[in-house]
């Protein structure tokens, strides 16, 4: 436990920009991701076709290995290889597609005789996905999200492969020089961070869907 | 008015729901469409609102053709309910009701404000208005699918099988308040059932479909007891047809007996010497309560009458009822001496069975005459 407190004093500033990397990415491609499935979930949710495209094409996204991933982007962006860009975007496109499944199933489960109802009193398609469809999938795609954000949390850890500076640096840093400590450290800052986003995007569906535990007996 | 002009629908699938449909709905009556399951009552209502787009013919709604009015305009000028009331799980009870006049541009304040007096016109506690859909019974949310319906004052409105999924109880309840809401607000009604009892009650004009969408009769309640058109309606309007009839035919006039009634309280040595045939009829404030057997009393010849002892069994017939009310009373009287009531509740007479029975034998007799001339 010393060790571990040691280190920490240590290589305090190192950790602490390392800390902030890792927070930035796990954060935003999270973001990005979900904002990048919602239209594509909805979209696939409208039409026969549309749902075959994009599931097959989200699908096809998961099954790419992320060092793969790690390593081809920089040619497809243009960027230096240890740019934290390559990351950002790599984790984006594993979100979008977990999420695009998730939503796309979460908007489809909503009763067809709810969407019919709000259709007969007026909505106009937007209207009704705002006002009705989303709210209702929420708590689905929350679930969603969760899965996703704690799966980020750990590609990122991967990333620290290809050398980019975050919390992952802990692992691979304990590995070369053959000490236990820095590995610990690690895994109790990723395990915190996974926790931290879970419980968060739980707290958050709570509030936005305060009819859930309306319905609850 | 709303008027099908040889309407078809034919599904993708090439299903014919509905075919070559001609009908007039008028301005402030309920009509009601009755039919076997898959008759197309649903795809003829979903047409009105551009649910569902016609293969064929046109629809005017006050003589407007509704292909030329912009499917969400329309709507919201049309009401619509739907079995399990399809209330927005994510909304209040007030935020349900207030959805249409929101749509319309009202302000959040005055749209909650305008529900908010709605509840009381459906029947619903004020205190409810906060409430999620998931916590009301299944009659509540019905009602305020109802109430959500008309919140925008529409002069249409749809209603699939409103009342279809509460139980026997509720549904009785659900008709009678919707029958006072009409009296009310004279809307265009189109109500959707496959409960002919249902259709009678409410219909003050009934459509009978027929499979592939066809209208089989158009006619008030009466009229299609007395007179089905051919023997599919005669079919599913019942065997029972012509006693339910009686429910349409006012009792006018009967010869009303008077009786020496027990008011609650009374010693019960009073009952013996009043009681006729061996019942007496002990009413409260003029109200009858029920009928006490004169020859199963006690010796406590002082003691009070109680609620307690008394035969409920009997139901009340309205003073300008139908002979259906007037016959029911008398058969279900313990004592065979169905109790009249005046408008005000109060006892007003008894009659016999046979008496009402004359008096339908003699209207019979008089509408064969007619019938014949
Ligand atoms: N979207 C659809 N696609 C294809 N066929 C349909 C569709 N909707 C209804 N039908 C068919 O059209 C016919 C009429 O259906 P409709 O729903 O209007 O009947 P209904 O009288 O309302 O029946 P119910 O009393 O069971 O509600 C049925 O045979 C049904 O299978
Ligand atoms: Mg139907």
């Amino acid at each position: 436990m010393t060790a571990l407190w040691d280190y920490l004093r240590d290589n305090h500033a190192e950790i602490q920009s390392w800390a902030v990397t890792t927070l930035w990415l796990s954060l935003l491609p999270l973001l990005a991701g979900l904002a990048l499935a919602l239209p594509a979930g909805w979209l696939a949710a409208r039409h026969a076709w549309t749902r075959d495209t994009l599931l097959a094409l989200s699908g096809a996204l998961y099954t790419i290995p992320s060092l793969v991933l790690f390593l081809v982007l920089p040619e497809l962006l243009g960027t230096r290889i240890l740019s934290a860009v390559n990351v950002g975007v790599a984790l984006t496109i594993y979100v979008f597609a977990l999420l695009v499944r998730t939503i796309t199933d979460a908007l489809t489960a909503v009763p067809s005789e709810l969407l019919a109802a709000a259709t007969a009193i007026g909505h106009s398609n937007l209207q009704r996905l705002w006002a009705v469809q989303l709210p209702v999938a929420t708590p689905v795609i929350a679930a969603g999200l969760r899965v996703a954000a704690v799966s980020n949390v750990s590609l990122i850890s991967v990333a620290s492969i290809i050398g980019v500076s975050q919390l992952g640096q802990l692992f691979t840093l304990g590995e070369s020089t053959e000490t236990l400590t820095p590995i610990v450290l690690g895994l109790i800052f990723f395990v915190v961070l996974a926790f931290l986003y879970d419980g968060a995007i739980l707290a958050l569906t709570r509030v936005l869907t305060p009819w859930r535990k309306a319905a609850r007996p | 008015m709303i008027r099908f002009n040889s309407v078809t629908k034919r599904y993708a699938d090439g299903g014919v729901a509905v075919d070559s449909l001609d009908l007039v709905i008028d301005s402030g009556e309920i009509t009601v469409l009755v039919g076997p399951s898959g008759c197309g009552k649903t795809t003829t209502l979903r047409m009105i609102n551009r649910m569902v787009e016609p293969t064929s013919g046109h629809i005017l709604l006050d003589g407007r053709d509704v292909t030329q009015i912009k499917p969400t305009e329309l709507r919201r000028g049309i009401g619509y309910v739907i079995q399990q009331a399809g209330l927005f799980p994510n909304y209040t009870v007030l935020d349900n009701i207030a959805t249409v006049p929101r749509l319309l541009g009202k302000t959040r304040r005055a749209a909650r404000r305008q529900a908010l007096e709605l509840l009381g016109k459906v029947g619903l506690d004020p205190a409810l208005a906060g409430r999620y859909p998931a916590q009301l019974s299944g009659g509540q949310q019905q009602r305020v699918g109802v109430a959500r319906a008309i919140a925008a004052d529409p002069p249409v409105l749809l209603m699939d099988e409103p009342f279809s999924a509460v139980d026997p109880v509720v549904r009785q309840q659900l008709q009678r308040d919707l029958l006072q809401l009409q009296a009310d607000l004279h809307k265009t009604i189109v109500f959707v059932t496959h409960d002919i009892d249902e259709a009678i009650t409410l219909g003050d004009r009934i459509a009978v479909m027929r499979n592939g969408g066809r209208l089989a009769q158009l006619a008030a309640p009466a009229e299609l007891l007395s007179r089905p058109a051919d023997t599919f309606v005669a079919g599913f309007v019942g065997r029972d047809r012509g006693y339910r009839a009686l429910g349409f035919a006012s009792a006018g006039h009967l010869p009303l007996h008077d009786e020496a009634v027990l008011r609650i309280g009374e010693p019960r040595g009073a009952a013996r010497d009043r009681g006729q045939d061996g019942w007496v009829l002990v009413v409260q404030d003029a109200l009858p309560l029920g009928w006490l057997r004169t020859t199963a009393l006690d010796d406590a010849a002082d003691d009070p009458v109680t609620p307690e002892m008394l035969n409920l069994g009997g139901t009340l017939a309205d003073e300008s009822g139908t002979l259906r009310e007037a016959l029911d009373a008398a058969l279900s009287a313990p004592s065979g001496r169905g109790v009249v009531v005046h408008e005000d509740g109060t006892f007003a007479g008894t009659v016999t069975a046979s008496e009402v029975l004359a008096r339908i034998e003699s209207r019979a007799a008089h509408l064969r005459e007619q019938a014949t001339r």
